[in-house]
């Protein structure tokens, strides 16, 4: 069982502050420009990274995502050359926990066994399979906790129910994505108040810590989402940076790289100054 | 009606998972799943009231016009000197296809759910245009999702469907086809999840679609294996129906299932040839994956992303199969076939000679491999085969492949 997901979220509440979980698509827009995207961003403030495995198919994703995923695939994206970056990014960074994202369809051609072998030997430490619902617990999640890799489940509004949480819950470990709304990535932030009260009602069943997701995109949306949920997801505003900072080509760019990281910057800020 | 049914029949699946064997199942967002567990509690529900199976054979017969007639194809069968071929006039259904058997039942269990606004995804437009009609006979709003690609093809359809008060929303995802729609059909459903109803069209996605829909679209193999017994006072020896996602085909199928002496076969949409990339059959050419809630056969690349496939029939022109069939394919107890746009083409033109009928491109399909295999079969030998649909709506396409300005 890999512990860099505890010692994260242990550190950060020493710090007395939520995570800053953020979401990049593997190999976007092309590979060298994405590992260098991924390689910068716990520099840039990011405390726990998800990555994204490009789908033909992102069944639950708005434009943006749909887009990235699109750009990666074309590039020449698998979910091998995905695995490779963040063995890649372990040479360098061995604390920063990294979630990898994305539909079961790939996995499963990849093979559960040889994934979830491969996922930890490269250090992966959570999976989140966007269409594998606790129904389905004995295709990958129950193999993967097996061999310590943890899955973590997003949790939408209709999921917050004393009937349905435990259900959702069990077999899950790392964290719990709290998805802030019904609908794709993408969309609108849903009002403060009623997402602090699904997590203190999440918290009522699982001792993991809630990071919220889902309509989050500027240093203020983090700041106030923060001062109730442990960790604080952006994915969609990230991506899109991506997109508004290609070449006149489509490519990728030093400069696609620096306006990442800018952002990410100033998304951490937010969640530095949600608790103090 | 329903045969008692032994522990070794066809017929038993799915299990309570939603799985025939290793397909099916429940494969999506956890925000959709509430819902489709509320979805199989209504579906049970229903189909154990009499007052739900009695308003729906009502409206088959006065509004769809059921039973449709299984017609003998004479001159077909003459010029074919082989087994007589029989075909099950589902065109005649009122919509032109067989879709309606499926919307129908699906309208009643949605208004059973108190739900009020109802989407769909469609390719070739007869599902769309099935679902908009019946959300104009219940009085309730329609949006369907079509494939860009398919506006452009099956343009009678789309006004068809605005016509009955259906918005129809393009999807430019992909190539815009069938599972680009039925993409941003299930990205709708998962945002709008408390009032929307989501009317699948074919016997495949999450469970208990693919079982819903085969019960709704049996009463075609029902009705075919009496009308049979009554005309030849015994069973066919082949049914043959084409394959998209399987709907037309398992509802035909599925009542001869545990007939061993009857002959299955479905026919995919061989496109342009299997050597290439530029077809749709999933079974002859595709590996079972996981996509749109359902593992089954599909069309993939070595890394798991799903390819496009091609097909000169909108309907056809989807890279996935219903779970039902991929389990029939693996257990060997129906055969699955490729045909090409060209013989499909060239069984479209022969039919309407031959016998006055327009089919649509799908059947088409059905009927270039009924025209194969006829001829090699005895002359008392028998095959029906599923007419699902109409081919009005396909006169452009054909128009444009002979190089006819319409």
């Amino acid at each position: 069982m890999t512990d860099r997901m505890d010692k994260r979220f242990a550190a950060l509440k020493k710090q007395g502050r939520p995570a800053l979980v953020t979401y990049i698509m593997g190999g976007d827009p092309d590979m060298e420009t994405s590992q260098a995207i991924l390689d910068g961003l716990p520099e840039a403030g990011a405390d726990i990274i998800e990555l994204g495995m490009p789908f033909s198919d992102p069944m639950a994703d708005g434009p943006a995502i749909q887009l990235a995923g699109h750009r990666s695939l074309k590039a020449g994206t698998t979910l091998r050359k995905v695995l490779g970056m963040v063995r890649a990014f372990r040479e360098k960074d061995q604390d920063t926990p990294i979630v990898l994202m994305g539909y079961y369809n790939p996995i499963y051609i990849y093979g559960v066994e040889a994934f979830v072998r491969d996922a930890l030997e490269v250090g992966i430490d959570a999976v989140i399979v966007v269409d594998l619902p606790a129904e389905e617990d004995a295709e990958l999640c129950v193999p993967a906790l097996r061999a310590g890799l943890s899955i973590i489940r997003l949790v939408p509004p209709t999921a917050v129910n004393d009937k349905r949480l435990p259900v959702v819950l069990r077999n899950t470990s790392g964290f719990v994505y709290y998805v802030s709304m019904t609908g794709i990535t993408g969309a609108a932030l849903t009002d403060t108040e009623t997402v602090a009260k699904s997590v203190s009602r999440i918290k009522g069943h699982t001792a993991l810590p809630v990071c919220v997701g889902f309509g989050i995109k500027t240093s203020e949306d983090a700041e106030a989402i923060g001062r109730t949920a442990d960790g604080v997801v952006v994915g969609t505003a990230i991506v899109r940076e991506v997109e508004k900072n290609l070449d006149e080509n489509g490519k990728g760019s030093d400069r696609t790289v620096t306006a990442v990281h800018d952002l990410i910057r100033t998304l951490s800020a937010g969640v530095k100054r949600a608790r103090s | 009606m329903n045969r008692e049914l032994g522990t070794n029949s066809l017929r038993n699946g799915p299990d309570e998972r939603g799985r025939f064997g290793l397909f099916g199942g429940r494969f999506v967002a956890e925000t959709l799943m509430p819902l489709i567990l509320e979805l199989e509690a209504a579906y049970k529900d229903a189909k154990a009231d009499p007052a739900f199976i009695e308003e729906l054979e009502y409206l088959g017969k006065h509004y769809t016009g059921r039973p449709s007639p299984l017609y003998f194809a004479e001159r077909l069968t003459e010029e074919l000197g082989g087994a007589k071929v029989y075909f099950k006039r589902d065109e005649l259904n009122h919509t032109g296809s067989h879709k309606i058997n499926n919307c129908l039942g699906q309208i009643l269990l949605a208004r059973r759910m108190g739900k009020t606004r109802i989407i769909a995804e469609t390719g070739a437009g007869q599902h769309g245009v099935a679902t908009a009609t019946v959300c104009a006979r219940f009085g309730l709003p329609c949006v369907v999702y079509m494939g860009a690609t398919d506006i452009e093809r099956q343009a009678p359809n789309v006004f068809r469907m605005k016509l009955l008060g259906a918005e129809v929303i393009p999807v430019e995802a992909g190539h815009g086809t069938l599972k680009d729609a039925m993409n941003e059909a299930l990205r709708d459903w998962v945002t709008n999840v408390d009032s929307t109803y989501y009317l699948i069209g074919t016997a495949a996605g999450p469970h208990p679609y693919p079982e819903m829909v085969r019960d709704f679209q049996s009463v075609i193999g029902t009705e075919a294996r009496e009308q049979i017994l009554e005309a030849e006072d015994r069973l066919p020896d082949m049914v043959v129906a084409c394959v998209g996602g399987g709907s037309n085909a398992i509802g035909l199928f599925h009542p001869f299932l545990d007939d061993s002496e009857v002959q299955i076969v479905g026919v995919e949409a061989g496109g342009k040839g299997l050597e290439g990339d530029e077809h749709c059959a999933s079974l002859s050419a595709g590996k079972p994956g996981v996509l749109h809630g359902n593992r089954t056969y599909l069309l993939q690349d070595a890394d798991g992303q799903i390819l496009e496939g091609h097909s000169i029939s909108a309907g056809l022109d989807y890279p996935g199969i219903g779970p039902e069939h991929s389990w029939l394919r693996d257990t060997g107890r129906v055969d699955y076939v490729p045909i090409t746009d060209t013989e499909a083409l060239d069984a479209f033109q022969a039919l309407t000679r031959l016998e006055g009928i327009i089919p649509a491109l799908e059947p088409a399909h059905a009927l270039a491999e009924v025209i194969k295999r006829a001829p090699q079969m005895d002359k008392d030998q028998i095959i029906i085969m599923n007419l699902c649909g109409r081919g009005d709506k396909d006169v452009f396409t054909v128009g444009k492949h002979l190089g006819v300005e319409l």
